[in-house]
């Protein structure tokens, strides 16, 4: 029986600057940046729910936009930034949007949240005054089996009306 | 928000929008879930299945998947005590790992661990199984006919009498007389509802790792107390040796209720002797756990105005391969069937129908939205055929507080009508409707809990923070919050100052489950014992150090009363203890217990009632229904946390507009589902929310649980269906009585309905 060489042990080495801090590691060229966030950098605060880019648990930041990060190879991410929910605010802190999310009771199990927060941290950098419309629209790939969504779109938009002064 | 219409029970933090306790750590990514925790030297598994429904297991050949490196194991059921160990809540059906047969598409017929997920992944795919693929039944009509192939072996089942068929049990009940009750009308319909799927979006994961002699189990499972009995009985292990760690689930809506790998992985890691982790993939989860599917015949019988005579009610819900608790669901949802009406003559016969498929098991409603969907909708049809007014109807017949509507349970608990006029006023409904729009109106209830047992410490520092330990699970629905806000309200603290400890057996004290919306009433009832066992010994402490008679002290609600002044109750615990310092230690029990001779076990703790109302416009073209507004109103008691009760109640109400809109399981012939999975499974988004959502509440104090609260997670989703299928009738005439209510249907009633 020949072992298929998927196995072997090459690994490329990339490297990430992932909240602010250079990171570099090993990967194999299937794995996705999913799995090196949380299985190699052990930074779990990215869920994995589908895995084919339909539930935005693993919604991560790279490079300026959002992207579904089991979607993203390890490799194409290399010399890429990242930030993930662990970096929307320092250590200790909330950042407003986060702070709305439990102001506004958009947050149950939690699950989803982490996505949800990088979603809605992305929407709000691209329209900085959405409508209701627009904040539906922008976390619609974002699934929360709670149903939260009215209170993480009031959230949202209680965020933005607050940036506005 | 909503009316109070009796004054709170008292001032404090109990009824205020206390942010989520354990919120700060989900809003950061700190919160662990299950597959968030890795054990140095653990292994990863994965499981094997085959790629039909039920198949007889020929041979299994292990040696190519053995060879790939890091292959630690591949376990199958020769490697299992024989006869291999069998589990199961109500049943010990469901055996740790197939034996000789499959009986459902996902069934696993061998794992695999090894040092990397990948090697696990890659070595279960070159496990070599030899099967034939068997005759099996996949719906209703299939798995009731005369020569159907048995889902049970006959031999299992001595002395029972639908042993020779795939009904595993029968549920009778009824009292006056349906036979020769005489009525105006009867309407006779019969309704379908699909297989549906929890989707909860954290997978479910497990950890077994050996212990000394005994194990330590991690599981994303509302009810570790259960799971600790099931495994310590299969490995033949005192409780004590088997620890079960719990970290709050991500959703649970009872798919986690119960065990389903955790035996498979804590015999594979005492194996290994090894730790083995086992994260599903969300395709392992609809293989895992879904929602009984029903058809349910539904004869309702009426006087010209309205007057409920009697009803008929026939309910078969097909469960899957093994019975889970899907039984207990059939016995305990068919039971309330009725509704919450006065109702002279009622009979219900419904029965658990065995079938190749996944096993069903809890699902939010517990069986009730099945047949929510089948009555609520006939009753909408006999209001239409009386040309009565279908809120009318229904006020007409609800039974008033304190009325036995089910002759051998707990009286109506609640003020309904006032719940149904709210959800009535709130949607307009005796306003004009613009042209194309339709309204629809439904009544739900659920039996609460028929029995129970937790047990509360509650841990009073000395500097005035408070711990509280709860075996209750916290998927989302907020119990940490509850407890802290229940512990800070009676010790006079601030909320922060509580800390809430759950999901550990040898941490927490027993608590029997995390179900049927039970946790603020029953476990809250044990978390303010325990408080005011607290208080107790705070009344005996502060007659010590003020040389009072203990008589004349009062501790309650945050407050020391003495004769002539009011403390605190931390200034009293500061002077009572001393230097030495110490803590004050309470116990809290909660029990309901159970009935011999109940239908059920046992009466209801509380009801769930909601009732649901909203307008809706149907596009012609295309069969797409538009929410054009959508109103919840539960009873429940009272608001403890009134953000909770709201994000609970539109939460239930938007879960049941999935199974409502666009949820189901689609099977081809060979009994495979064909849409596993994220992309051909839909559920609600951000984008399919009705235009206008509105969630009220109704409290009067008079629910069982601290300060009068009733549980109210699942009420909302009782009657979503029935009222989205009633205003879609009211909008564009189209009957419906198979769900969901997706496009296609809708627009092929609509053609079904112009040609008549």
């Amino acid at each position: 029986m020949t072992v298929p060489s998927t196995l072997g042990p090459e690994r490329l080495a990339i490297e990430l600057t992932v909240n602010g801090r250079r990171r570099t590691t090993a990967v194999a060229p299937w794995q996705t940046l999913l799995d090196v966030l949380r299985d190699e950098l052990r930074l779990t605060g990215t869920k994995e729910c589908c895995l084919v880019g339909e539930c935005g648990a693993c919604t991560v930041r790279l490079n300026g936009r959002i992207v579904d990060s089991c979607l993203v190879l390890a490799v194409e991410a290399d010399g890429g930034e990242v930030t993930t929910v662990e970096g929307l605010a320092p250590v200790g802190s909330l950042s407003p949007i986060q702070r709305n999310f439990l102001r506004y009771g958009a947050v149950q199990c939690g699950f989803c949240t982490p996505g949800q927060l990088m979603a809605a941290d992305d929407l709000l950098r691209r329209i900085p005054d959405p409508t209701i419309d627009e904040i539906a629209e922008g976390l619609a790939g974002n699934l929360c089996r709670c149903g939260c969504y009215e209170q993480i779109i009031e959230a949202v938009a209680a965020t933005a009306e607050e940036a506005r002064g | 928000m909503s009316t109070v219409t009796a004054p709170p029970a008292r001032r404090g933090v109990v009824g205020e929008p206390v942010w989520r306790v354990g919120g700060d750590a989900r809003v950061t990514g700190r919160q662990q879930y299950v597959a968030d925790v890795h054990l140095p030297g653990e292994l990863h598994a994965k499981l094997v299945s085959l790629p039909v429904a039920r198949a007889k297991i020929l041979a299994i050949d292990p040696s190519a998947a053995l060879a790939v490196p890091g292959v630690h194991l591949v376990l199958t059921a020769a490697d299992l005590p024989q006869p291999v160990p069998r589990f199961g809540p109500q049943f010990e059906d469901r055996p740790v790992i197939a034996v000789d047969e499959t009986k459902y598409h996902g069934e696993p017929v061998a794992a695999v661990a090894a040092e990397t997920k990948e090697a696990a992944e890659l070595a279960a795919s070159l496990v070599r199984v030899d099967y034939e693929e068997l005759p099996a039944v996949f719906t209703v009509a299939a798995a009731l006919a005369p020569d159907a192939p048995l889902v049970r072996d006959p031999a299992t089942r001595p002395g029972d009498p639908f042993a020779e068929t795939n009904i595993l049990r029968e549920h009778r009940v009824g009292w006056g007389d349906v036979e020769t009750a005489t009525a105006d009308l009867v309407v006779d319909e019969t309704y379908r509802f699909p297989m549906v799927t929890h989707f909860a979006i954290e997978p479910h994961a497990f950890i077994a790792a050996p212990d000394g002699d005994g194990i330590v189990v991690w599981s994303s499972i509302q009810h570790p107390f259960w799971l600790q009995r099931v495994l310590a009985k299969l490995l033949g292990l005192p409780l004590s040796r088997v620890r079960i760690i719990a970290p709050d689930p991500g959703g649970g809506f009872g798919g986690k209720q119960h065990a389903k790998y955790e035996p498979l992985v804590a015999f594979m890691a005492r194996a290994v002797e090894r730790p083995v982790r086992l994260v599903l993939s969300l395709e392992e989860t609809f293989q895992a756990v879904r929602r009984a599917a029903a058809e349910v015949r539904v004869r309702t019988g009426l006087q010209r105005d309205g007057t409920l005579v009697f009803q008929d009610i026939e309910a078969n819900y097909l469960i899957g391969a093994y019975a889970d608790i899907a039984d207990r669901v059939v016995g305990k949802g068919s039971y309330i069937a009725c509704g919450p009406y006065r109702l002279p003559n009622a009979r219900i016969v419904a029965r658990s129908v065995l079938s190749h498929t996944v096993p069903s098991t809890a699902f939010r409603g517990f069986g009730n939205p099945q047949v929510n969907w089948a009555v609520e909708s006939n009753l909408t049809e006999a209001a239409a055929r009386l040309g009565m007014d279908p809120l009318e109807l229904r006020l007409r017949n609800l039974a008033r507080k304190g009325e036995a509507f089910i002759p051998f349970d707990t009286p109506a608990d609640g003020d309904w009508a006032e719940t149904v006029r709210r959800a009535a006023e709130r949607i307009g409904w005796w306003t004009p409707k613009a042209p194309g729009h339709g309204r629809g109106v439904s009544c739900g209830i659920k039996s609460g809990p028929t029995t129970g047992l937790s047990y509360a410490t509650v841990r009073f520092l000395a500097d005035g923070s408070v711990v509280v330990f709860s075996g209750t699970s916290d998927m989302g629905q907020g119990a940490r919050t509850v407890f802290a806000q229940i512990a800070a309200h009676e010790l006079g603290v601030p909320v922060e100052w509580v800390t809430v400890v759950m999901g550990d057996t040898a941490v927490v004290p027993y608590d029997q489950q995390t179900s049927a919306s039970r946790s603020t009433a029953l476990m809250g009832n044990a978390v303010l014992g325990a408080c005011r066992d607290v208080q107790r010994q705070l009344r005996a402490m502060a007659a010590r150090l003020y040389g009072l008679d203990e008589a004349s002290i009062t501790v309650a609600e945050g407050v020391v009363r003495l004769p002539d002044r009011e403390l605190s109750p931390l200034e009293v615990l500061k002077a009572g203890l001393g230097r030495l310092g110490g803590e004050l230690i309470g116990t809290g029990e909660s029990r309901k217990p159970d009935e011999p001779g109940h239908p059920l076990g046992g009466s209801a703790y509380f009801y769930e009632f909601n009732c649901t109302t909203c307008e809706a416009t149907v596009d012609a073209e295309t069969g797409d229904v538009t929410l054009v507004r959508y109103v919840t109103v539960s009873d429940v008691g009272r608001a403890i946390n009134p953000l909770q009760v709201k994000m609970q109640d539109e939460g239930a109400a938007i879960q049941g507009l999935g199974h409502t809109l666009m949820e189901k399981y689609i099977f081809d012939e060979r009994g495979r589902i064909r849409n596993l999975g994220a992309i051909d499974y839909r559920i609600p988004t951000s984008m399919d929310l009705p235009l206008q959502l509105e969630s009220d509440f109704v409290e009067h104090g008079d629910g069982p649980g601290p300060y009068g609260a009733k549980g109210m997670s699942e009420g909302a989703i009782l009657g979503a269906a029935s009222a989205v299928a009633a205003a879609v009738r009211d909008a564009c005439g189209a009957v419906i009585r198979d769900l969901p209510l997706d496009p296609e249907r809708v627009w092929r009633a609509l053609q079904e309905r112009g040609r008549r």
